[in-house]
């Protein structure tokens, strides 16, 4: 227990009344007021979140875009610079050790951002992989702090933040630029997130964290903006049909059981062309051509009762074929959603399935991913 | 510390109950607090029989799912229709509004008094 660490807002979340649980081995606020009410402030306005318990690690040098193009499952020499991508760090057997953004700051300047949980095992990982390359492996996890701004309400708020807004207004997602807050900090934003709305994640300084925190809610007040907890951010997530590291991820997973397939790249090459034998590719291609032994699927009650990870999907005979990996009443659609591995057989839309709710089968119905979109402009 | 209304009696499962006749049972703030925001409540029929210290509902919230424990023994005169449709009372109002069940009580289980109840919460 004495090792939990800290954020650079825990003082702030204390003070804002914040219900503090560990995750990933930080304590985080998991909720300050009412899940339901920050869920839907992100949903219709906008949530601010603390997330400095994700790792940074940054790789730099000549031979950076080589490196992780051996230690990643995606192309990150395919990245433009000032772009990101969602990628895996997966073993040698395929299986999927953490799922990562990676964002290329610079020709040889990657920044890696890795689940809380996994941070050690990413920079072990990272650092033996990147051995005979000319790159760099730092770790800054501790030095950075990192907070989102989510919502549709998002852009304006965090235009108000820095001395460019037209820059940052002109951010694609998936796209980070530096720019410096109006108080005369540097940081980086980017347009992530991991709710199903717009939003920006600002990496900033640690030891800026708290002004940024303030200047974010005086900003974003007028708009509606409230703190938003570890359990709004699991309910947006879910809604939005996004994985979890630990849940629908984890390392006796592959990136196809998870539909993720396509962050798989066999097609990279080096500089030359050959093809690139990034780690877990031999495995991976062997499991792209199996057929699959168990299929991620969207689930909806019909019901009220809402499953919770780790139940038994069944069908109406009662026979088990499969396993609830997440799941939550869905604040946006008003009924219980889950995701489920299940058998291939009866992962089609539309098979009515049942799942084992504390020894009642409640009835859910197999959905398109994800739950929840939002209308786009 | 805590404090918790001096007027009703609590039950280590953190379940208060009222003195009145039916007696009506809720959930402390304390527990509503620790669940979350309340989505879902089960409880028994009008007419069940229930014994004190006995699972007799669920209480589901957005991140977890809690069981209801009786504090007392006997029969269900009325379930409190509103919470059901609106739970969300259960963590605005808990002994208020947010009451769930009204008993015919024949015997209670063992009941703290409202400091017990609080240095019990600690």
């Amino acid at each position: 227990m004495s090792n939990i660490k800290s954020t650079p807002l825990e003082a702030e979340h204390r003070a804002a009344g914040a219900t503090l649980t560990e995750f990933g081995g930080w304590n985080m606020p998991l909720r300050y007021t009412s899940d339901l009410a920050e869920h839907r402030a992100v949903r219709e306005a906008a949530g601010l979140f603390d997330l400095s318990h994700m790792g940074e690690i940054h790789l730099e040098g000549t031979g950076a875009a080589a490196a992780l193009d051996h230690a990643l499952v995606g192309s990150a020499s395919g990245i433009a610079v000032g772009r990101a991508r969602y990628s895996m760090l997966c073993a040698a057997d395929g299986t999927v050790l953490d799922d990562l953004i990676v964002y290329r700051l610079a020709d040889h300047h990657f920044l890696v951002v890795a689940n809380a949980g996994n941070t050690a095992v990413v920079l072990r990982e990272l650092a033996e992989r990147v051995r005979n390359h000319a790159a760099l492996v730092t770790d800054r996890t501790a030095t950075t702090a990192l907070v989102a701004i989510q919502g549709p309400r998002a852009e304006q708020i965090t235009a108000a933040l820095v001395t460019e807004p037209d820059t940052l207004r002109a951010l694609r997602y998936y796209a980070a630029a530096p720019l410096m807050l109006t108080t005369g900090v540097g940081v980086l934003v980017a347009r992530t997130g991991y709710t199903g709305e717009d939003g920006f994640e600002v990496f900033v300084p640690a030891e800026h964290a708290r002004t940024l925190w303030h200047s974010a809610l005086a900003a974003g007040e007028p708009h509606g903006l409230v703190r938003a907890g570890l359990a709004a951010r699991d309910s947006l997530r879910l809604e939005a049909g996004m994985p979890l590291y630990g849940h629908e991820l984890d390392a006796t997973t592959t990136p196809f059981d998870a539909g993720l397939g396509r962050v798989v790249r066999f097609d990279k090459t080096d500089e030359r062309g050959a093809p690139i034998d990034f780690v877990g590719r031999a495995a991976l291609a062997a499991r792209r051509d199996a057929a699959p032994e168990r299929v991620l699927v969207g689930l909806r009650a019909q019901g009220r009762r809402s499953a919770r990870a780790g139940y038994d999907v069944v069908t109406d005979g009662g026979a088990r074929v499969g396993t609830v990996t997440s799941a939550a009443p869905s604040p946006t659609l008003g009924c219980p959603i889950a995701l489920a591995y299940v058998l291939p057989d009866v992962a089609a839309e539309g098979t009515a399935l049942a799942v084992d709710v504390r020894g009642r089968a409640e009835p859910f119905t197999v959905v398109p991913l994800p739950f929840y979109r939002r209308a786009t402009a | 510390m805590a404090t918790f209304p001096a007027q009703l009696k609590y039950s280590r499962e953190h379940e208060w109950v009222d003195g009145s006749s039916p007696a009506a049972i809720g959930i402390t703030a304390l527990a509503a607090d620790a669940l979350g925001d309340v989505v879902y409540l089960e409880l028994p029929e009008v007419g069940a029989v229930i014994e004190a210290g006995a699972v007799v509902g669920e209480i589901e919230s957005t991140k977890s799912v809690s069981e209801l424990y009786s504090p007392v023994s006997g029969t269900v005169v009325e379930v409190n229709q509103a919470a059901i449709d609106d739970p969300a009372v259960v963590n605005s109002d808990p002994y208020g509004a947010g009451w769930l069940l009204k008993v015919d009580v024949v015997s209670t289980g063992e009941l703290l008094d409202a400091d017990e109840y609080a240095r019990h919460a600690e």
